[in-house]
């Protein structure tokens, strides 16, 4: 059984100026997440990767197509009714600086989430003990700032925010794009973890194809709007079909002089060949 | 270059500073976070009881306000009893110690009364304003197009009514009660309080966290209360401090003109009758004065202090033109091989921090550059590895202090050189391209009329001359229609367009030393892997050295001959690539490698089958 089914689902924003044309970022994309399972979502910016992530959140609404969580449509959920999924999916955001309210303590950004889903404070409190220990942060965290943490730690905060609810969906959009290499590889061996160990399910959005073979079941691949390739982890990132997604990988560099420049030669030459991508 | 100077002492003074390019950003957020980031926060009554300037204007306002409140128990007469035979009484007499009127009312007792009516006028006023204009400004920035524009229409319209004139003629309306005017002047001042909450809102509500918080359930009435408006408040009170201060003033400006009730006891209608007193009493003007004054200027400097406590004080203009600060420095100046084209020795940078101790970034940093060799300079955010340089570059920030070592440029002393020495180095021996491409192009001129200033300036040739070696050069950085590109805005072209731009702009003087600041990070990867071909092409075609400074491994490994590795603010290793990558003698330089997620890797337990939801960790 899928736990979220993305179903030709179109995209458009209204262009700008009086009587433009609308701009469509996503043209009919479908795809699908199981239960406990992680999809990794890569593509360039412009792809429309991360309008996917906020369109199922529901803070996009998709022009055409369908988005079924559980098998209900979701697509069009306004108000009351879309504030009810919220403890079935929840996301974490690229900017770690951003997505925590400044003014407003670890501990009521954390409890925020479960006072609204109705827990008394005293729950909240003992809930958000819990959460901080989950994601590795010390419990006097709860009376500081944002501001006082690295961003490392501050993308722990938002991690521990979305497992609150206990959601069995978490848009991840560009989780670890912000962070120092040593800090990501944190970051991301958490969120395995935390998988396993309660088997929410990831829609894991990222431009860095490293990170995307290194945390997700399968991976789709998007290109300007459209998807270009699905598939298993294993076979998108090793033998890739797509033009584009061989493109995608021969771009990244490798950290090893040697394997780099012959990566470099084989993408210099693939371009020249003129394979149009 | 000519390297005159080299042999001048290197003890130097502290000067004034500055930088006549902005340093990017980072530079300034790592420091931030370096300084401020532990320390926890100071609560804003703690910081406004350290300003002497709000201590003493809240005493003035509070003990005021004070008696106005007291006023029916120490007044010795009513505002309105008149007794003949007190008629412009002096000051003075029993009973009447500041004298009375041309009707004989206690100048004292009606000026107790007139606080009253100034701290009412005041509560009706800015509280309409603030009632007004933060439920407008919430709406009209919270929500859609629509909405915005009807509540932008309606507060310009109200801003086009002459205020002072619509309250005279409205007094037939309000029947010259005081209070119905100032609730009407309430309404007039609301667009002020509107337009700041409106552009504050429609800052926030693309945060992340509003974001965040509409995912988590929250409703839209308390996304607003609780993420929205603690943000907007500062600004808010700043505004109310001063408005209450202008709804006291046009009160009294009102009575003054003898518009309203005269029953009404106001410092206008005081200073009214004072100047009809003039030549007969003339204290008589003075004390309503006196106090109308205090009571404005003290909630006028009480503003400034909530806004510097808010928002942080201003910070201190430099002068322009002095080059990067120094502090005292008794460095021997060690041997730097001729065959070197950058040589830095010993380099630390200090900031201060608000106590006013300097904290270093860079603790004396080592690093050589031969000429036509890549150095890649790498390290994670807050290592240092940017300051060092934009020392090199002379764009360190205002409040930066060099505080040991030396850079040599050809043998040539480059710290302490002013604005004016080092403008021949900077864009011409030394280019520089940014982590930013898009904010480093001036979004209102031309991408061409920016590149031939630039050219111009560098090589000292006519405009013509200039544009077609543009033309030239943005055709040899990969950019497939020149002409259009140089006639484009920046905002029309994409972010590896502006990067080839920048290139383009930087190579133009064939410098010897071209300094890369983390060059392809806001790129794509396909754009990545282009602007790291051209970068290569072009180094190898001018024989130029390059500094590239980045925490991508992968981008080392495409470029560089040598690595440095630099660590809160030292350098740990340096070696050939090859070295580096094959062979990391330190620590830190094998856990960074190691933490490169391994190519051949890939996930490999399958999706937990049977989630237990809800389950605990």
């Amino acid at each position: 059984m899928t736990l979220l089914e993305i179903d030709g689902l179109r995209v458009a924003f209204p262009g700008r100026g009086f009587r433009a044309a609308p701009n469509e970022v996503l043209h009919g994309v479908s795809l699908s997440v199981a239960p406990g399972e992680t999809l990794g979502l890569v593509g360039e910016s412009g792809s429309g990767k991360t309008t996917i992530g906020r369109a199922v959140l529901g803070l996009v609404k998709p022009s055409g197509g369908a988005i079924r969580f559980e098998g209900r449509e979701i697509g069009g959920l306004q108000g009351r009714a879309r504030r009810g999924l919220s403890d079935d999916i929840q996301v974490v955001f690229q900017d770690p600086y951003s997505s925590l309210n400044p003014s407003l303590t670890i501990g009521d950004t954390l409890s925020e989430p479960l006072i609204i889903q109705g827990a008394t404070r005293r729950d909240a409190r003992a809930r958000v003990r819990t959460l901080l220990d989950q994601v590795g942060l010390p419990s006097d965290a709860v009376e500081r700032l944002p501001r006082e943490f690295s961003g490392g730690q501050r993308q722990r905060v938002a991690i521990a925010r979305a497992l609150g609810p206990r959601p069995k969906l978490i848009v991840c959009d560009e989780p670890v794009s912000a962070l120092d290499l040593t800090t990501q590889a944190l970051v991301m061996d958490l969120l395995v973890d935390i998988q396993r160990q309660t088997g929410v399910a990831y829609l894991f959005v990222s431009h860095d194809l490293t990170v995307i073979r290194h945390i997700s079941h399968r991976v789709a691949v998007l290109y300007r709007g459209d998807l270009v390739e699905t598939g298993a982890a294993v076979d998108v990132t090793s033998k890739p079909e797509h033009p584009y997604t061989r493109t995608l990988l021969l771009a990244a560099p490798v950290a090893d002089p040697a394997e780099q420049r012959r990566r470099r030669d084989e993408r210099r030459a693939t371009a020249s060949a003129g394979v149009d991508r | 270059m000519a390297q005159p100077e080299s042999e001048r002492p290197l003890t130097r003074r502290i000067e004034p500073v500055t930088k006549s390019v902005t340093a990017p950003s980072t530079s300034s957020i790592a420091v931030a976070r370096a300084n401020g980031g532990a320390t926890p926060r100071t609560p804003l009554w703690k910081k406004l009881l350290r300003d002497p300037q709000a201590v003493v204007t809240t005493g003035i306002l509070v003990v005021i306000f004070a008696l106005g409140l007291l006023t029916p128990l120490i007044a010795p007469h009513g505002p309105n009893e008149s007794v003949l035979s007190m008629v412009n009484a002096p000051p003075g007499t029993p009973g009447y110690p500041l004298g009375a009127d041309e009707s004989g009312r206690d100048i004292f007792s009606r000026l107790l009364h007139s606080i009253n009516t100034a701290a009412i006028s005041a509560i009706l006023g800015t509280g309409v304003a603030l009632i007004v204009g933060i439920t407008a400004g919430l709406i009209g920035g919270y929500f859609g197009r629509a909405t915005r524009a009807t509540t932008e229409w309606i507060f310009s319209l109200i801003m086009t009514f002459p205020g002072l004139l619509l309250l005279i003629i409205l007094m037939p309306v309000t029947g010259g009660d005081y209070r119905a005017t100032m609730l009407i002047f309430g309404v007039l001042l609301a667009p002020g309080i509107y337009r700041i909450v409106r552009n504050l809102v429609l800052g926030v509500k693309n945060e992340l966290y509003v974001d965040a918080a509409r995912v988590s359930g929250v409703g839209t009435l308390r996304i607003l209360g609780r993420h929205v408006l603690t943000v907007v408040r500062g600004p808010i009170i700043i505004a109310a401090a001063f408005m209450v201060g202008s709804t006291i003033a046009v009160q009294s400006g009102l009575a003054f003109l003898g518009v309203g009730s005269l029953e009404i006891p106001s410092f206008g209608a005081m200073i009214s009758s004072g100047f009809r007193n003039l030549y007969i009493a003339p204290t008589q003007f003075l004390w309503p004065s006196l106090l109308l004054g205090l009571i404005t200027a003290s909630l006028v400097l009480l503003g400034n202090s909530l806004r510097d406590a808010f928002e942080g004080s201003k910070p201190k203009p430099s002068k322009v033109g002095a080059g990067q600060r120094v502090a005292e420095i008794d460095a021997e100046t060690l041997a730097v091989p001729p065959a070197v084209l950058l040589g830095v020795r010993g380099l630390a940078i200090a900031y201060p921090t608000p106590s006013g101790d300097l904290i270093e970034v860079v603790k004396g940093v080592d690093l050589d550059i031969a000429r036509g060799e890549v150095l890649g300079l790498v390290g994670e955010s807050g290592s240092g590895k940017s300051q060092t340089a934009f020392a090199t570059l002379g764009v360190l920030p205002n409040e930066a202090v060099i505080t040991g070592g030396s850079i040599l440029f050809e043998g040539r002393e480059l710290i302490g050189l002013s604005d004016a020495q080092m403008r021949p180095l900077r864009g011409k021996a030394i280019a520089y391209i940014p982590q930013e491409p898009m904010s480093n192009l001036d979004p209102s001129y031309r991408v061409g009329s920016q590149l031939v200033e630039g050219v111009r300036s560098a090589l000292g040739i006519s405009k013509k001359e200039a544009k077609s070696r543009v033309l030239a050069l943005l055709e040899r950085c990969g950019i497939a229609d020149p002409a259009r590109t140089f006639d484009s805005y920046p905002h029309q072209i994409s972010g590896g367009m502006a990067q080839r731009v920048l290139i383009a702009g930087a190579v133009a003087s064939r410098p010897k030393l071209l300094i890369a600041d983390e060059p392809t990070t806001a790129l794509d990867v396909t754009v990545q892997a282009e602007i790291l071909d051209l970068l290569r092409d072009l180094q190898s075609e001018l024989d130029m050295a390059v500094l590239i400074v980045t925490h991508n491994f992968g981008v080392v490994a495409d470029l560089c001959d040598r690595i440095a590795v630099m660590r809160q603010g030292r350098i740990v290793e340096t070696g050939l690539a090859a070295q580096i990558f094959g062979d990391p003698q330190h620590e830190y330089t094998r856990t960074l490698l190691g933490a490169i997620l391994d190519e051949s890797s890939y996930r490999t337990d399958p999706p937990v089958t049977a989630p237990t939801q809800g389950g605990q960790a």
